[in-house]
């Protein structure tokens, strides 16, 4: 059987608008052979949990440089869970202090990449973490 | 610039040398690499020679300092007769914090001030908005009302600093907040000067603080310009901005291009606005990124004057020398700082403030080494502002003007850029002009694959980055970031609440009434905007105004 295409919603939480390296994500994700929707900018997490929901995503990519990380990224996990939709792989990268690393992930998020990260070693571990 | 016997030496000599040592070294030791380009792909010689330069005219390429095509630079004395302006972009958390960074960056030595707004204000929302939740105070200052920019300026005279302010969509908003706050501190409007950034389509394009759709915010932006040259005739109407496209991964040569087309949208809006070129041309400035490929850099500054120039002359029929001069701001690379050994970052500061140095720019910000980590703690800011002024004062770069002059590599690079640059313009012109060009995408898909080649480069190794791909290694987690106050967004809150209750609702109400009268009317919004102000109108209330009027601006998304 033929193995299914991975869903990956990539989104820009609140109003920050450094949407290069999501964009550049986006194409490699697809290059990866994932299925690819880009939310653009200025999603609240109710909307990214809403396309989510609506595009049955396997994964959630969240990108923050403006130092909201704190505020979106566990929200989008929590809002995540209540739509019974635990099992979505919620990532995150951006501007993110180490400090900050491990309040994420025991909010949730299962990684975090900072800047300088290689793309294929993002691409690795989604195609290794997904559930299912 | 050799003449043609010398041009024929040149030649023999070269294919001796070529045939001879060249050819011997190249057998014996190769090079490092098969292929040499600059970080911006554009292919980069062994050698450069007269023969490079052949058909360059020192008058009509080069000319001096001061005179058209300004391409040594747009005053005849350059930093012999003044440095450029040293300016930090700064702001975080209130009003009253960014006042005291404020002052303390004067007192250091600075020589003008740079306004970070928080995103809120930047997309016209007030700290209490939906949209706003964690991010007031965060990238920026949060200004609500002119009661904020009151205490902003506190103890800083109007009159004696020059003030940027990086705000787009809703410059006219803070704009119309400085003026009247000139005017309570007693300096007249024409003693007041600064920069608005007031670049709408850039942000479109790639900054993503936009509020309108095209048509309706490019109207504001002329607004401002249209006033600004009758009653602040100091002020800079607009920072036409390639900085951030830059960032967003474009070369140097899309940079200026692209930047250029934008320029070019604005004049054009401005003279269908019934405006004279002579008259508002002289107030429009630019603001250029510097990357650490320094020859590559000086070169891109130096086409951009040739070219504008060449524009506001040619296709405007500028006749003001004013107006056909690139003054630009420059702010170091912020996308080039790496996370990975942050004190690196130091020196690819010191470089490319070297090459705004080179290139000629009016004002410069240098980045704070951490910038890759978090928003800059007050000893990396003074390690930035030192940096400059040991460009300034140490490096000799200021003795002369336009030090790189001349040289084949340098002249040769100048002439391709300028080159490069005319090919996108004219692709821009052939699809109908800049608007329609972004309309379409093709500026921002330019910008996505310039940005896409690059990350190539850098994981596959060929091309290296220090800390990146090449000398990593393990250090301990950095220490000592700025944190901002998660509680700022709760105090700009509360002062909002205590803003409208207090604040004289009749007066409040007819001064956004006559603001949308005027929208409507077409007339120039300026005058009602500082009224609205004054009555303590915030910028958010202002901003729903304009969207009910004129809509929001929902852009498509090219990946």
């Amino acid at each position: 059987m033929a193995k299914k295409k991975l869903k990956i919603i990539v989104a820009k939480p609140g109003l920050d608008g450094h949407d290069r390296g999501a964009k550049l994500l986006c194409r490699i994700f697809a290059e990866a052979g994932m299925e690819v929707v880009y939310t653009g900018l200025r999603q609240t997490p109710e909307m990214i949990v809403e396309a989510a929901l609506q595009e049955d995503a396997d994964v959630v990519g969240l990108s923050s440089l403006s130092g909201v990380h704190n505020y979106f990224f566990p929200r989008v996990v929590s809002l995540l869970k209540e739509k019974d939709m635990a099992d979505v792989l919620v990532v995150g990268g951006g501007i993110i202090p180490d400090e900050d690393v491990s309040s994420l992930k025991a909010a949730g998020v299962a990684e975090i990449f900072g800047p300088g990260t290689r793309t294929d070693e993002i691409v690795q571990y989604i195609e290794g973490n997904v559930a299912g | 610039m050799a003449d043609k016997t010398e041009l024929e030496e040149i030649k023999k000599g070269r294919e001796t040398w070529e045939k001879g040592p060249l050819n011997k070294a190249l057998s014996r030791f190769g090079e490092r690499k098969k292929k040499f380009t600059s970080i911006s792909g554009t292919p980069v010689n062994r050698i450069y020679t007269p023969e490079d330069t052949a058909t360059l005219r020192y008058q009509t390429d080069l000319g001096f300092p001061g005179n058209y095509p300004y391409t040594r630079g747009v005053q005849p004395t350059m930093y012999r007769g003044r440095f450029w302006t040293m300016r930090q972009y700064a702001g975080f958390g209130s009003a009253a914090e960014t006042n005291a960074r404020y002052r303390y960056l004067l007192e250091k030595g600075q020589t003008g001030l740079s306004v970070a707004f928080d995103l809120p204000t930047q997309a016209g929302y007030d700290s209490d908005h939906a949209l706003s939740m964690g991010e007031v105070g965060k990238v920026g200052v949060a200004i609500d009302s002119i009661d904020d920019m009151r205490v902003l300026f506190d103890r800083i005279p109007l009159d004696k600093v020059t003030t940027s302010m990086t705000i787009n969509a809703p410059a006219t908003i803070l704009l119309g907040m400085y003026l009247a706050l000139a005017e309570a501190q007693n300096v007249s409007w024409d003693k007041v000067g600064g920069t608005v950034q007031n670049d709408v389509l850039k942000e479109i394009i790639c900054r993503g603080q936009y509020i309108y759709p095209p048509g309706p915010t490019m109207r504001l932006t002329v607004d401002l310009i249209e006033f600004c040259q009758k009653h602040v005739p100091r002020w800079n109407t607009i920072s036409i901005s390639g900085y951030h496209i830059r960032e967003s991964g474009s070369t140097a040569a899309q940079e200026i291009a692209f930047t250029i087309a934008d320029g070019i949208a604005y004049a054009k809006a401005c003279v269908d606005r019934g405006m004279d070129v002579d008259q508002f041309a002289g107030r429009l400035s630019f603001f250029f990124n510097a990357f650490t490929n320094v020859l590559e850099e000086a070169a891109k500054f130096r086409a951009a004057r040739r070219v504008w120039a060449k524009v506001m002359k040619e296709r405007f029929g500028a006749k003001n020398p004013r107006a056909m001069m690139l003054r630009y701001h420059v702010q170091t690379g912020g996308v080039t700082l790496t996370a990975q050994q942050p004190l690196n970052n130091i020196v690819r500061v010191g470089l490319q403030a070297y090459a705004a140095s080179l290139g000629g720019c009016q004002s410069l910000h240098t980045n704070s080494y951490d910038e890759a980590l978090c928003l800059p703690t007050e000893e990396a800011v003074t390690v930035a502002l030192r940096t400059q002024q040991i460009v300034a004062e140490e490096s000799g770069s200021t003795d002369t003007i336009d030090p790189l002059a001349g040289s084949y590599y340098v002249e040769s690079m100048t002439d391709q850029i300028e080159a490069d640059v005319n090919e996108y313009i004219e692709k821009i012109d052939a699809r109908g002009g800049t608007l329609q060009a972004i309309e379409e995408g093709y500026i921002q898909k330019e910008i996505q694959n310039s940005a896409y080649r690059f990350q190539k480069e850098i994981e596959s190794g060929e091309r290296a980055y220090v800390g990146i791909n090449k000398y990593q290694m393990e250090e301990p987690p950095p220490e000592n970031l700025l944190r901002i106050d998660m509680s700022v967004g709760e105090k700009e809150t509360e002062k909002l609440k205590a803003l409208r209750a207090e604040r004289n609702p009749d007066a409040w109400q007819a001064a956004l009434g006559h603001l949308r009268e005027v929208t409507k009317s077409g007339d120039n919004v300026m005058p009602a905007v500082i009224e609205a102000v004054k009555a303590r109108a915030t910028v958010g209330e202002i901003c729903d105004v304009w969207r009910e009027i004129f809509g929001e601006y929902r852009p498509k998304e090219f990946v």
